[in-house]
């Protein structure tokens, strides 16, 4: 069965690859454009590991078709960082201690990313929606909370 | 090995689907991925459709109507859908919202499929479409009747008048995990009021049967009656009418057929969880 | 971290304050790594031309394999080979034969037999986990379903279905003598007679599935030389490679583990599921291969906490003094043994919690039973034997009308309390935890309670004392009749060894590799002190007499050398372990 060819932007940079007719964006990610971020921790939509942005909006990288991909903005943790800055979340992250084994942490920083991008301000509610989709085995969250509350109150963390 | 089309056009996707036996629709993904990914999905065709007819929404007038590709995202941005939106955020987190279609959620299995109990409360309508014809509409219960045979076409859309009065519409949740959890069990309930009296109540729960369903027991018992505790405690008598919850990894049948008429009632009675 | 209260106040003069971690928030060396994304764990690896290996699972709980037809899903698309059990040269491991420790008896995939739901029989490789996976529908198998037994105790009972043919009693068989582990100190009969209140519960604790966020898995490839280099989710990299090297029969230095990050382990990856038929399909098709459970395989076949059943007896006095207890218990295993051997043993080192009580008895048995092999988990055997303690020491705090912590309190070790073990208690804070948290929660204390001290009163008299202990026969292998069999032998008071009947080491593996392998000794440049004896037992001190005659007892040819100056020749893990199992290194 031939390929299908898929162009979008990555972290900012024009890709390109060919995928499976039923291939999930995940697997294209990883092993199509090496960008290990994402997580594979479920394939079912539980665990939020595989969380990216598209379009701006937070997406699991499993269930997504990768084809339905085509022309648009992919955003990982692999991009967070501006060179050598580190995002505010991701400094939050580590003042925090908010990750011990740091599987669940790409996709942790992804949907707190989202959240902070239309609410800059958010409520300990609010934050723990956010994450809601993401399932941590390690922390018990309170660390994580306390990073994403902290990084929106840190100088500069309007910045997406 | 799994196939892809994709089709411009509404009636592009409907023939294809009416055609062949082994396609299946792709909204959000958020089911036939998962089957995918865990190699129950091996062979056919997977249909996706990017004709904007499927997530449309018009919401302004009496009449409310959400293109089959309309997402929990969708509905939760939209004002006019208020009504909507506890059973819209009860839908996964965050990113499966942003995926997760309401036609998707027709088709989910018990125990989930906790959006369509709310639109089972509202009376709604499924706009079906089969092959190159046009759409026809049907009783979003008879779909749910039907749903397990198949082939009853492509659903374009889904149909409702809105309610009235938005406060008169409940929708609930019991899971064990909040905010994101599986159901235990789900009650949406439109009580519209006149005169101080409900008239032409509508109950549906999720997760008491293999699909959502109307809780007839319960709405005949409060049809015609004020919302006091007398009608309240007949509610909950009549509640476990219709219901046939299975055992799953999530509850037992007997905690869900326990627990049924205790949240109900709290429901009702505008009680917290 | 600022939530963090040091009580320095406590056991001031046994330290020296120049704590220079402890307390503070010391950054994680892979936390950079962690929030950009770059840790790499075993699955973030690209390997050219990788392929994908599944398994089919049996259907069964218990069930001879009729048959095997796996050639629809040799010919199924991108399929590159199937593993069946013949093809995999050392086909029947137990984690622990590292260490000499236990017998064979877990295939890598079943032949004959499957004994658990799950259990892998064949492998596929193929190009993408797609095609893999479609190709394990089109495998035939033909099962005889067996009876199934899934009770701790019904296992026990003579007549019950064979679970683990190398164990045919479904008991893991401690030191070729008893179908469990033994703890004898004292008279717990006598205890029980003489007590006030005598009460006896059951507990029980179910499996516990980990649930990492990364599911287990390694990706293993050809490397130069002849070499395999593995990335693999293994908690315990050393472990996982000697089980490899084992199971595909290659020395250990032609393996090259890479390891470092593990996504969540808490125990659930130490019994190395994936990593010898990786490289076992690396070695037969000289591609990478990769192998990692899904989420639900990882929640159904990856081994869980084992469940426990917990009986325990205690002898009451009614003011609140424990003088008896005695506790069974049972470790469900599931099919195979992998660690549930040293849990028992564990399990029977830490009872009777951390309280000094005059006469204790044990017996800790392991079970095999049809459900997935269980493994370890967060302080597996002892936390769940803690849950049954410290819940049996509310319910006599209860049946004494005594408050709990005081129940606590009063019954904890002190410095210089005799442990059954026959080790005199030492560095005890049980009693100071039990005041700072009463203090907490605000929890009134008597005064009595409040001037309590780990440091008084404990080695006082009969504490001190190793007493008389009765010491039983029960439950030899093979002979169940003998479990409710008499006392043979009371030791006298103050014996603190007994001679063993043999050399206190445990069965090597009966299977496969049957000696570890030396680590090869490097000659340093200048002279060096001679090698040091190999490890000889003290003399024993207990002389029998009466009925009980024991083999000759060993005696050394010399007493243990001084440290040598060089670097010793390091022996092999069977000593490393040896403290665990009864003898002693010092």
């Amino acid at each position: 069965m031939a390929k299908l060819p898929l162009q979008f932007r990555l972290n900012g940079s024009d890709r390109a690859t060919f995928v499976d007719p039923a291939s999930n964006l995940l697997d294209t990610l990883r092993r199509g454009l090496g960008d290990f971020g994402p997580k594979y921790g479920c394939g079912q939509g539980t665990c939020g590991v595989c969380t990216v942005l598209v379009d701006g909006e937070p997406q699991l990288a499993c269930l997504t078709l990768a084809v339905s991909c085509e022309g648009r903005q992919i955003e990982t943790t692999s991009g967070m960082a501006d060179g050598p800055n580190l995002h505010p979340l991701q400094d939050a992250f580590m003042d925090h201690f908010a990750a011990q084994c740091g599987f669940c942490t790409p996709g942790m920083l992804t949907a707190a990313r989202a959240l902070l991008a239309k609410n800059p301000q958010p409520s300990r509610e609010e934050v723990v929606e956010a994450i809601s989709g993401n399932i941590c085995r390690c922390t018990g969250y309170e660390p994580i909370i306390a990073a994403i509350l902290a990084a929106a109150n840190a100088p500069g963390a309007r910045r997406a | 090995m799994l196939d892809l089309r994709t089709c411009a056009s509404l009636s592009e996707a409907a023939g294809i689907l009416s055609g062949d036996r082994q396609a299946l629709l792709i909204g959000g993904g958020t089911l036939v991925m998962r089957d995918v990914n865990e190699g129950r999905l091996t062979d056919g065709t997977l249909v996706r459709v990017t004709d904007p007819a499927f997530r449309q929404m018009s919401t302004g007038g009496a009449r409310v109507e959400l293109g089959a590709g309309v997402t929990m995202a969708m509905v939760l941005a939209n004002r006019d859908l208020a009504c909507l939106h506890a059973a819209a955020r009860a839908i996964g987190g965050p990113a499966v919202r942003t995926m997760a279609t309401i036609g998707g959620n027709l088709f989910a299995a018990a125990p989930y499929g906790d959006f369509t109990v709310a639109l089972l409360a509202l009376d709604a309508q499924v706009i079906l479409q089969s092959g190159y014809g046009s759409g026809r509409a049907v009783p979003l219960e008879d779909f749910l009747s039907a749903r397990e045979r198949g082939g009853q076409g492509l659903v374009t859309a889904v149909q409702f008048a809105r309610p009235q009065n938005s406060a008169e519409f409940h929708f609930r949740k019991i899971s064990r995990v909040k905010p994101k959890g599986i159901s235990v069990l789900s009650i949406a309930a439109h009580l519209p009021l006149s005169g101080g009296r409900v008239a032409q109540a509508r109950v549906a729960y999720g997760a008491m049967a293999p699909t959502p369903i109307r809780a007839r027991g319960v709405e005949r018992a409060l049809d015609g009656k004020p919302l006091d505790q007398a009608a309240i405690q007949l509610a909950k008598q009549a509640a476990l009418e219709g219901c046939r919850p299975a055992t799953d990894a999530i509850a037992s049948e007997w905690y869900r057929r326990e627990i049924l008429p205790v949240h109900l009632g709290r429901l009702l009675a505008g009680e917290p969880r | 971290m600022a939530t963090m209260e040091m009580r320095k106040d406590l056991f001031a003069d046994e330290r020296d304050d120049n704590l220079n971690v402890i307390g503070k928030g010391v950054q994680r060396q892979d936390m950079p790594g962690h929030v950009t994304a770059r840790t790499r764990f075993f699955d973030d690896h690209a390997f050219d031309g990788m392929l994908h290996l599944k398994v089919v699972r049996s259907p069964h709980h218990h069930a001879r394999i009729r048959a095997i037809d796996i050639s629809a899903a040799e010919r199924a698309p991108g399929v590159k080979r199937v593993l069946r059990g013949a093809d995999v040269p050392v086909n029947k491991n137990t984690l622990l034969s590292l260490i000499n420790f236990g017998k064979d008896d877990e295939p890598s995939l079943a032949v004959g037999k499957v004994s658990y739901k799950g259990e892998p029989v064949v492998a596929i490789l193929a190009d993408s986990e797609a095609q893999a996976q479609a190709a394990c529908k089109l495998v035939r198998i033909d099962y005889d379903p067996l009876p199934a037994v899934f009770d701790v105790e019904e296992t026990l009972k003579p007549g019950a279905p064979v679970v683990n043919e190398t164990y045919p009693g479904n008991y893991f068989e401690y030191h070729e003598r008893f179908d469990h582990q033994k703890l004898r100190f004292g008279d717990v009969e006598r205890g029980f007679a003489g007590a006030d209140i005598v009460m006896e519960h059951r507990y029980q604790m179910s499996p516990i599935e980990h649930a990492p966020t990364e599911t287990n898995g390694s990706i293993a490839a050809p490397e130069q030389n002849g070499r395999y280099l593995v990335h693999s989710c293994a908690q315990g990299l050393f472990f996982a490679l000697g089980t490899t090297a084992k199971i595909v029969d290659v020395e250990s230095n032609q393996l090259h583990f890479i390891g470092g990050t593990v996504g969540g382990g808490f125990g659930g990856k130490v019994d190395s599921l994936t990593e010898p038929l990786a490289v076992l399909g690396a070695m037969l098709t000289g591609r990478p291969v990769r192998f990692v459970l899904d989420r639900e395989e990882e929640m159904l076949y990856g081994s869980p906490r084992g469940a426990e059943r917990i009986y325990i007896k205690d002898g009451l006095m009614r003011d609140g003094r424990i003088v008896a207890r005695h506790i069974r218990s049972y470790f469900d295993a599931g099919a195979y043994t992998r660690l549930s051997s040293y849990a028992a043993i564990k399990c029977t080192a830490h009872v009777p919690g951390p309280y000094w009580i005059p006469n204790v008895a044990s017996n800790i048995y392991v079970s095999y039973t049809n459900r997935c092999p269980s493994t370890a988990m967060r302080g597996f055997g002892v936390t769940a034997v803690d849950f049954a303690l410290e819940v049996q020491m509310d319910r006599l705090a209860e049946a004494a009308n005594m408050d709990p912590m005081e129940l606590r309190i009063l019954n904890a070790y002190r410095d210089g309390d005799m442990k059954p073990h026959r080790r005199a208690a030492k560095n005890t804070a049980l009693v100071e935890c039990v005041q700072v948290a009463a203090e907490k929660a605000n929890w009134p204390l008597s005064e009595q309670a409040k001037r309590a001290s780990s440091l008084i009163g404990g080695g006082a008299g009969e504490r001190s004392q190793i007493p008389a202990t009765q010491l039983d026969a029960r439950g030899q292998i093979g002979r169940p009749d003998s479990r409710n069999g008499p006392v043979t032998q009371v030791l006298p008071a103050g014996t603190s060894r007994i001679a063993p009947s043999k050399q206190p080491v445990m069965e090597g593996a009966r299977d496969g590799r049957a000696t570890p392998t030396q680590v090869p000794r490097y000659e340093p440049q200048r002279p060096v002190a001679p090698p040091p004896q190999a490890y000889q037992p003290a003399p024993p001190p207990y002389q029998p007499a009466g009925s009980y005659s024991p083999p000759p007892a060993y005696q050394p040819a010399s007493p243990p050398p001084a440290p040598p100056v060089a670097p010793a020749q390091p022996q092999h893990g069977a000593v490393r372990f040896s403290s665990v199992f009864g003898t002693r290194r010092r």
